[in-house]
């Protein structure tokens, strides 16, 4: 048995079986935890691991200096991004603000390896993200982001639990384990008792929670959501955004692209853009989205 | 190729597309049990309408003689040449190699022949048992003039169907006799012919007796041959052309005529005949590779219209699991396989099912022009393989190339 604390809140519970794989990839990003102790208890053959740790906020996950990126429309050139600088601390839960237009889906994409800037750096969790081929781009992808988007984005003729476990069937993670992973991330979600229906045959929070928790199962450093409440009213957007503060509370560096005020208003901190340039970047005082539920 | 994860995930794909699957499964299975149904007619044609002509001789080589023109070695014009007995056997022991049915004639162009109270004049042939396959004579009651007859000088005769009715009506005419200028000849059989009324209206005789009973000592009047069927017309046209100079040299020859005659010695072949049944086969065969070729065509067609919508419906699909961290050559190599597997399941499918009819329908058919309707394995293995690799390329590059796109493009919402 596994127990995994943060902040004295309970992160992961797991099987004995799944201990290596399940907590060595915690263990990895607790190379920056200040503080952390193991406590071990010998119990019936069984070892009990309770690991309590704080994150360390001063390092740096993303890091981006002078970031440039041009789209060519015909024989004119759109320059879309004129130079971004901006850095997120593990931990993190950012909103990028800005019109259609402004370039915050088009940083998004570059930060979630979909595309690539033109000019600048950008790296991640100390990992130069430039020039990769497509094997590197996707490995990367799989390991280090996991996505949210707009439109949730699930394979429709897969259900809940497949869809959940997909990343880690890219991770060549074993069918068996695949789907014990995925069905922790659906309970973590609070859709266990939907695992094996298809996405047409859940509601839109449902679906966003399904999508959340198949960002979560890979495990990644920087979850990435585009607009994750756009297609939601605003009742279940509050519980959808409640969950991402609960995964963002347990260390999980979050970034968000969102044109609404109030949504943007319950991350930590909104960076604006405009015709491709940051104009404005300041921390917020977060509104916690279990208020309205 | 043999990755259990792999194989997994597709077949948990197959099984969650159920009618994607069972769409593409059937167009192929559909299209090789048609190719394969086609194909054994065609064969099945070509094998009756063959057996169909080659009843009917189609290679004959006539001898008859006549009057010389011209005088030669001492001889005068004016000579009227006597074919033999020994001419018919000289010639006929001289081929016999490329000789298939083989007979000497001594005919009475108009002779009585009565039963009871009808009389009626009919042509009166002395043939040799081959002839029944020369004229393609079918042998409607009885059977026609044997060896034995042949042999023993037995006075028999098998009538034709008109002269049956004629002379007998309704009754029953196997072993009553009949008179022949006085003579009695027991009959033995009768015959249908396609030739018609004219051609039934014949009464055939062993030669034997004929010679023996008209008094015509070995005298023959013609010789008829038919030559094997080469495998191709060219070879046919050749064969029969060397015999037929060769007969009519060896007979003018042997009776001292001038090799520059053309009357006393005439040597006719039904090569004609021949062409019409090799460029008959010939085009069936044709259509049916043509049909044959179009169908495989349109299989190849269709199949890589399926994958080119299977790759078009799955595109926003690939664009997520490349955001999942999947390779773009995994993508297509799962697509591919999947394809593979479809087509292939589904051809061999189409494939027994589509031999299994020809099997089970093949036998059963009562047709003349149809028969043991057969397919060649190879061929249709082939086809099913090159429906596969079709297929397989069909889907290769819209699937690479949904794979390139960029996963962003992908998944942008309409």
């Amino acid at each position: 048995m596994v127990l995994l604390f943060t902040r004295n809140s309970l992160v992961l519970k797991s099987s004995k079986k799944t201990i290596l794989t399940v907590t060595f990839p915690f263990l990895n990003s607790l190379i920056y935890c200040t503080e952390f102790r193991f406590l071990t208890i010998s119990y019936d053959k069984r070892v009990i691991v309770l690991a309590n740790f704080t994150i360390n906020n001063h390092h740096h996950m993303i890091q981006i200096k002078d970031l440039h990126k041009s789209y060519q429309m015909g024989n004119n050139s759109l320059h879309v991004l004129k130079g971004i600088n901006f850095n997120v601390k593990e931990g993190e839960m950012v909103s990028i603000m800005g019109s259609s237009g402004s370039g915050k889906s088009t940083l998004l994409n570059i930060l979630g390896i979909l595309d690539e800037a033109d000019s600048g750096s950008y790296i991640l969790d100390g990992v130069s993200i430039k020039n990769l081929n497509e094997k590197v781009a996707a490995n990367y992808r799989n390991k280090f982001l996991g996505f949210i988007f707009q439109s949730f984005n699930l394979i429709n003729y897969k259900s809940a639990l497949d869809n959940v476990a997909m990343p880690l069937y890219y991770q060549g993670v074993k069918r068996k384990e695949r789907i014990e992973k995925a069905e922790y991330y659906l309970e973590k979600v609070g859709l266990s008792a939907w695992s094996h229906h298809l996405p047409n045959e859940l509601s839109g929070g449902q679906k966003q929670r399904v999508a959340i928790a198949r960002a979560l199962a890979s495990n990644p450093k920087v979850l990435l959501a585009d607009e994750p409440t756009g297609a939601l009213d605003s009742k279940t957007s509050q519980e959808v955004m409640e969950l991402i503060q609960g995964i963002n509370d347990e260390g999980k560096t979050i970034l968000m692209v969102t044109h609404e005020h109030d949504i943007a208003q319950m991350t930590k901190r909104i960076v604006h853009i405009k015709d491709g340039l940051i104009i404005d970047d300041n921390p917020v005082e977060q509104v916690r989205a279990s208020l309205y539920v | 190729m043999f990755d259990i994860e792999r194989w997994q995930e597709i077949f948990e794909t197959l099984r969650k597309n159920k009618l994607r699957t069972f769409l593409t499964g059937l167009s192929v299975a559909s299209g090789i049990f048609i190719l394969v149904i086609l194909l054994g007619f065609s064969k099945g044609i070509e094998n009756g309408v063959t057996s169909q002509f080659q009843r009917d001789a189609t290679n004959l080589i006539t001898v008859w003689t006549g009057t010389t023109t011209k005088s030669y070695k001492g001889l005068n014009p004016g000579r009227y040449i006597q074919l033999k007995n020994e001419d018919y056997y000289a010639v006929s022991r001289k081929y016999d190699d490329y000789i298939d049915y083989k007979s000497s004639l001594y005919s009475i162009w108009g002779g009585t022949i009565s039963y009871k109270n009808e009389t009626g004049n009919y042509q009166i042939r002395g043939v040799m048992p081959d002839h029944q396959f020369i004229e393609n004579a079918d042998i409607g009651v009885g059977r026609f003039v044997n060896q034995s007859d042949f042999d023993e000088f037995k006075k028999v005769a098998v009538i034709g169907n008109k002269l049956k009715k004629d002379l007998f009506k309704d009754e029953d005419p196997i072993d009553k006799n009949i008179s022949i200028y006085g003579m009695n000849f027991k009959v033995i059989g009768v015959f249908y012919d396609p030739g018609g009324e004219r051609e039934e209206s014949q009464a055939y005789i062993p030669v034997s007796t004929a010679q023996k009973v008209f008094n015509a000592g070995d005298n023959i009047r013609n010789m008829l041959f038919t030559i094997k069927m080469a495998d191709n017309f060219e070879e046919a046209v050749e064969l029969s052309k060397n015999i037929s100079q060769n007969v009519e040299a060896d007979l003018k020859q042997m009776h001292t005529v001038a090799p520059d005659d053309t009357s006393a010695v005439r040597v006719f072949n039904t090569l004609e005949e021949a062409k019409k049944i090799y460029s008959l086969i010939g085009t069936i065969q044709a259509v049916f590779w043509f049909v044959g070729i179009g169908t495989i065509i349109a299989g190849i067609v269709g199949v890589g219209n399926i994958m080119l919508i299977i790759v078009k419906e799955r595109t926003k699909e690939i664009g997520i699991r490349k955001a999942l961290g999947a390779l773009p050559m995994s993508i297509v190599g799962m697509i591919l396989q999947e394809a593979v597997f479809v087509t292939m399941f589904a051809g061999l499918f189409g494939l027994i099912f589509g031999l299994g009819l020809l099997e089970i329908i093949g036998p059963q058919i009562q047709s003349d022009f149809i028969k043991y309707p057969q397919v060649n394995f190879n061929i249709a293995l082939t086809t099913v393989f090159l429906l596969v690799l079709a297929g397989a390329l069909a889907g290769f590059f819209p699937a690479y190339r949904a794979a390139k796109i960029k996963p962003i493009i992908a998944l942008r919402d309409e």
